[in-house]
């Protein structure tokens, strides 16, 4: 049963291309450049074809390689056609285009079936497969903003945004600076050193601890994103009053995470510490704050999105002529919208790698940690 | 724990806590509005005692750091004696964010459900969309909450809707997250079981994943809330200051109202603080209704 209902995929991939066959031709009659009966019948040869093939009960890694070039070189082909064609795209070229999709995820179901012995092919699978996904999230973007012509405002097609990008690196580089080298790492920095220096305190005198811990539970949950303007009125326009909206968003976590983890070593291992006539510094130091490691990272992944979130948005509120929320929130006003995206792809790939850094620090410090040796 | 322990452990270091804070604020206040009323009273040729000094400190129309009473006094005649549809009123802007918070939040919570739902089935889904849901949370994403509002009023969409959708981004994030770790949560032995039971996928579903989830889904929930009346929050900015409380923010900066700003943002703290009580409350209910013993909820 469940052998017969595995490639539904390539069935309705079939069922889809021979439906696009009778509704030919790929392009709206008004289309300036037609597409030529060769490329025509290579389209449908390898989409055809791959889902014909897909069928068969063949190895599980030949069909996924086959069906991963064939219906990404249909699909490039069909998307390379639609220069000078934007906005004539015919029902036949969307049901070509869902049958590659279909084949793809067919591919990537194959790619999850495969066990595989050797830990570099494991990891290469455990990249190649979000991979896939992330690229026809692409592939549909780009093919349904150029083939269906939406106004390039609403939405630009990456293809745009990717050239934007290039074009104006000195000026994405420059807002860079301004916003994470200067703001963002420095706020980080010392917003989370004083909310560990100030869990430490909290450590040390119960009293205080009891008190501040509600406070400071309270305050992570509120929009304290709110302060922006009254930051930006104290400090001016330049970077440091965007580094005091990253300290007060930090501080919190920070504090509230390293509190929770210095209560995670056992009272076992506690008693041991005590047998070993340690004082507080050296329990502390030997015993709690490597058992707190794995609460403080949590604290620390947090917050390098919250610190890059901060300093954006603090920008909305007033920023010399650079920035990455200044060229966001002017940008839009001028209806730039593929500057607009390159400068958010940054941002994502800025926050990919800071957050990247402190995973990599915590793999480094946490290794002995059960959800770290497991892998 | 007896009643005289809860104010000795709980509410006596709170409340010296709480004062302290309020003490360090007037004292901040005190400093920080001072060299500018000692600007005043030169150009004035005022020379006024300590303590009418300390008094001019504490009520200047725009201070650097308004003193607590000021705002507290801003927030009650803001919110207890204007009538609720004026636009001064705090009561309307709250109401403002609420809703689109609300309606952000509902859908995001639907959305991060079946998404969950679908990634626990479907294997696939499983291995291609799961790095990328926990990608998409190292992108600061509210950078995009301008440009969503800018477009879709460009092409006339506006008012609730767009800062809903971006609620509705900041919030299927954790919800999908929490329920995707809820829905596995049963233990391999419990699986067995109701495969013992011959117990459909769908039966298995509702009768073990679904109440194994429910503490998880409320956990995840308090912290979409939260992170959705944020996106409202910033959502409100780049809409021209219409109405709520981020553009009453935006306004007391451009302005210079600075105890304007101060009254929002307590009051957006008031609203975050009783949105997460409600679903903690809705939660406990929920476990309460299900049999749960108080110690089964994750922290």
């Amino acid at each position: 049963m469940s052998n017969l209902m595995r490639p539904w995929q390539s069935l309705l991939a079939l069922a889809l291309s021979l439906l696009a066959l009778a509704t030919l031709p790929l392009l709206m009659p008004q289309a300036p450049l037609a597409f030529s009966l060769m490329l025509m019948f290579s389209i449908f040869v390898l989409t055809i074809g791959a889902a014909l093939v897909s069928l068969l009960p063949l190895p599980a890694l030949f069909l996924s390689v086959m069906l991963f070039v064939c219906a990404h070189f249909s699909t490039g082909l069909m998307i390379a056609r639609l220069a000078g064609n934007e906005g004539a795209a015919s029902p036949a070229f969307f049901l070509v285009l869902a049958a590659n999709w279909l084949l793809a995820w067919r591919c990537v179901s194959l790619l999850c079936e495969i066990r595989v012995r050797s830990k570099m092919a494991d990891n290469l699978l455990r990249l190649v497969i979000p991979a896939i996904f992330g690229a026809w999230i692409l592939i549909l973007w780009e093919a349904l903003t150029r083939g269906l012509g939406i106004p390039f405002i609403i939405l630009p097609p990456p293809s745009a945004i990717g050239a934007r990008l290039v074009a104006s690196v000195p000026t994405l580089w420059a807002d860079v600076q301004q916003t994470v080298f200067k703001a963002v790492i420095f706020g980080y920095v010392v917003g989370c050193a004083a909310g560990f220096a100030v869990a430490i305190l909290a450590d040390r005198i119960a009293f205080f601890r009891r008190g501040l811990l509600p406070v400071a539970n309270l305050m992570s949950a509120l929009p304290i994103i709110g302060v922006a303007p009254i930051m930006v009125m104290w400090f001016g326009f330049d970077w440091q009053s965007k580094a005091a909206v990253v300290i007060v968003m930090t501080f919190f976590p920070m504090l509230v995470n390293t509190i929770a983890g210095l209560e995670a070593a056992g009272s076992m291992e506690r008693d041991l510490m005590r047998s070993y006539a340690s004082d507080y510094w050296q329990t502390l130091t030997k015993l709690r704050l490597p058992a707190a490691m794995p609460f403080i990272f949590n604290a620390l992944k947090i917050n390098s999105t919250l610190a890059l979130i901060g300093a954006i948005v603090a920008e909305f509120f007033g920023t010399p002529i650079v920035g990455m929320g200044f060229r966001i929130s002017t940008e839009i006003g001028r209806m730039n919208v593929d500057m607009v995206w390159a400068e958010i792809a940054v941002a994502a790939l800025v926050g990919s790698v800071f957050y990247g850094v402190v995973a990599l620090g915590e793999r480094a410090t946490t290794f002995w940690h059960p959800s770290n040796r497991s892998r | 724990m007896g009643q005289e322990k809860l104010i000795r452990h709980r509410i006596m270091p709170v409340t010296v806590i709480v004062i302290a804070i309020i003490a360090i604020w007037y004292v901040g206040a005190y400093f920080m509005n001072a060299p500018f009323q000692r600007d005043l009273d030169r150009r004035a040729n005022v020379t006024s005692t300590v303590i009418e000094f300390l008094e001019k400190t504490m009520s200047q129309p725009k201070p650097t750091l308004p003193a607590p009473h000021q705002v507290a006094a801003n927030v009650f005649e803001n919110t207890f004696l204007r009538k609720v549809t004026s636009n001064r009123s705090l009561v309307y802007h709250a109401w403002v964010t609420l809703s689109s918070t609300a309606v952000g939040f509902s859908l995001g919570t639907i959305l991060g459900i079946l998404i969950a739902v679908g990634i626990v089935h479907v294997k696939a889904l499983d291995r291609s969309l799961m790095p990328w849901i926990i990608a998409s949370q190292m992108v600061p994403i509210l950078a995009i909450a301008p440009m969503v509002i800018v477009v879709l009023g460009a092409i006339n969409i506006t008012g609730l809707l767009p800062k809903a959708l971006i609620s509705t981004y900041l919030s299927f994030f954790p919800v999908a997250v929490g329920m995707v770790k809820g829905l596995r949560s049963p233990e391999l032995i419990q699986l067995d079981l109701m495969r013992t039971y011959n117990a459909s996928t769908a039966q298995t579903f509702w009768k073990l994943r679904v109440p194994a989830s429910v503490p998880f889904l409320f956990t995840s929930m308090k912290v979409a809330i939260a992170a959705s009346l944020v996106g409202a929050i910033v959502g409100e900015l780049p809409t021209g200051a219409v109405a709520g409380i981020g553009s009453k923010l935006l306004a007391g900066a451009y302005y210079s109202q600075t105890i304007d700003i101060w009254a929002a943002l307590i009051a957006g703290s008031v609203l975050a603080a009783l949105l997460v009580t409600i679903v903690a409350l809705a939660g406990r209910l929920v476990d309460r209704a299900m049999g749960a013993r108080p110690s089964g909820r994750p922290a």
